[in-house]
């Protein structure tokens, strides 16, 4: 059972990477596509709870930041998504969140790690860049993420849900 | 777990059953806590990973350390990408499908007006061009120039939040593409291979903040730097730094490559973009310049990437004459 669902994790955070890499372009404006796998990572935080979520987001961010066509220093969306997965995680309760709570969290989710990607690209100096410009990107990358959080966010944590059987009977 | 056991096996002897059972319920909720919370250490060891990861790219550079490990995840994820995009071509081309007689007629007749403007165009440059070619003819005879081009497509393009502008397409090593190389399409220069995989190749993309290409204004033969500026809108995402501060760039002048003797990282002659404003500083002692590149980097597809002639490929290639092979 570990081994499928490890098995689980890692092909959907492979899926939702393609996906962001070679379909949402399609769709982007100026180049910002909502962040899959930032998604997923949320979606297994707040089913699983932090401990799954900071182990799946360091993966989620590796893959990110090596997958082609990334040519960033690597490490940055992993370390994004780790701190993600840990706040994500620590908002679940043991009820089923709501719907406006998903959306919050997720908004929140995306606003943090986006900025915590930039922040450390300012700090290694990698792109300089305006800052307006990096709020910008940021507002509209949240803005992406909330309006596919009703089409991802469901099937993801149903899917962690029946993954998890210590959940799924109590 | 092992350490409650070890306690309760403390208390146990003691006989204070109650306040055991309420010890053991308090400690069941307390196990509760924990398990919602990451162990610290476990926060602690991807944390310092992610730094580590950080670190080794950072300090290593072109030949940092985890160059095998992008090639690992080029070789699984490429391919990937080839696939979904194949798939996802048709259908995000079916509202094209749609359009309207009236709009593409419109589109035909600023079409036929753009192309006349551009014949006019020709025709008055032409005296310079034919001198030009002359030059061109003169230095570049000695060595073999018969570039060739592989046609690809690109497949995946790096999101924007990333900060960089960065692509894949789906031609790699197997179709005769190196790292260094040329890559640009029917309007012009779109950037240079950073690295490949066996079935694809990723893309710096020229308005890429780290991008410099070695430009010249083709109208005064000046030559100059040309940074990317990592920007969001349509327009003025190029400058051009030019060595001379003496000389002002025209509104319009086309930019070309200026290129280096081996042809790499970017062949000379190809169109960049035009000049659409130009800014002088006296702080600094150069010309700024922004450009406004030909290439419509929002929606890129088809692009061709220089390759010596004679490559062997997996595919068809483009001659320097036109022929296919």
């Amino acid at each position: 059972m570990t081994l499928l669902r490890t098995l689980s994790a890692s092909v959907l955070v492979g899926l939702a990477l393609v996906l962001q890499v070679s379909l949402f372009p399609h769709f982007a404006w100026q180049g910002i596509v909502p962040n899959l796998c930032l998604l997923v990572v949320v979606g297994a935080a707040l089913t699983r709870g932090p401990q799954f979520a900071v182990v799946l987001g360091f993966l989620a961010g590796v893959a990110l930041d090596l997958a082609p066509p990334a040519d960033h220093v690597a490490g940055r969306w992993a370390l994004a998504l780790v701190v993600v997965g840990y706040l994500a995680g620590r908002v679940r309760q043991d009820v089923k969140p709501t719907a406006v709570a998903v959306v919050a969290t997720v908004a929140a989710s995306s606003f943090i790690g986006t900025s915590i990607f930039a922040i450390t690209g300012m700090v290694l100096q990698d792109p300089l860049l305006d800052v307006g410009e990096v709020l910008q990107v940021i507002l509209v990358a949240v803005l992406w993420d909330v309006l596919l959080t009703p089409f991802v966010l469901p099937p993801v944590m149903t899917m962690f849900n029946r993954l998890q059987p210590e959940r799924a009977t109590g | 777990m092992s350490l409650d056991t070890l306690e309760r096996r403390r208390v146990e002897p003691s006989g204070q059953s109650r306040s055991d059972r309420r010890d053991r319920r308090w400690r069941a909720t307390a196990r509760l806590d924990r398990r919602d919370r990451p162990s610290r250490a476990l926060m602690v060891a991807l944390v310092l990973a992610s730094a580590t990861l950080i670190t080794l790219d950072q300090q290593g550079g072109d030949d940092s350390p985890l160059e095998p490990a992008r090639q690992a995840f080029g070789e699984v994820f490429g391919p990937a990408e080839s696939a979904t995009s194949g798939v996802v071509r048709p259908i995000v081309a079916i509202p094209g499908w749609f359009r309207t007689h009236d709009s593409l007629r419109g589109e035909i007749n600023e079409l036929e007006a753009e192309n006349a403007r551009l014949r006019a165009e020709s025709t008055t440059s032409g005296y310079d061009r034919n001198r030009l070619a002359e030059f061109d003819g003169l230095t570049q005879a000695a060595d073999n120039l018969g570039y060739a081009l592989v046609p690809s497509r690109v497949v995946g393009l790096g999101p924007s939040q990333s900060f960089s502008q960065t692509v894949t397409i789906d031609a790699g090593s197997r179709a005769g593409v190196r790292p260094d190389m040329t890559v640009l399409n029917n309007d012009g220069l779109v950037g240079r291979v950073l690295r490949v995989t066996s079935s694809t190749a990723t893309v710096l993309l020229i308005v890429d903040a780290e991008s410099v290409v070695g430009g010249r204004v083709g109208e005064s033969m000046e030559v100059g730097f040309l940074h990317g500026r990592g920007i969001l809108g349509d327009t003025g995402r190029l400058d051009l730094e030019l060595a001379d501060e003496s000389e002002a760039p025209a509104s319009h002048d086309t930019v070309v490559t200026w290129g280096s003797e081996s042809g790499g990282p970017y062949v000379s002659g190809v169109p960049v973009g035009r000049v659409s404003s130009v800014y002088s500083s006296l702080r600094e002692t150069s010309q700024r310049a922004v450009i406004e590149p030909f290439v419509d980097f929002g929606s890129l597809d088809l692009v061709g990437v220089v390759v010596p002639a004679g490559t062997t490929s997996d595919r068809a290639i483009v001659e320097a004459d036109g022929s296919m092979r």
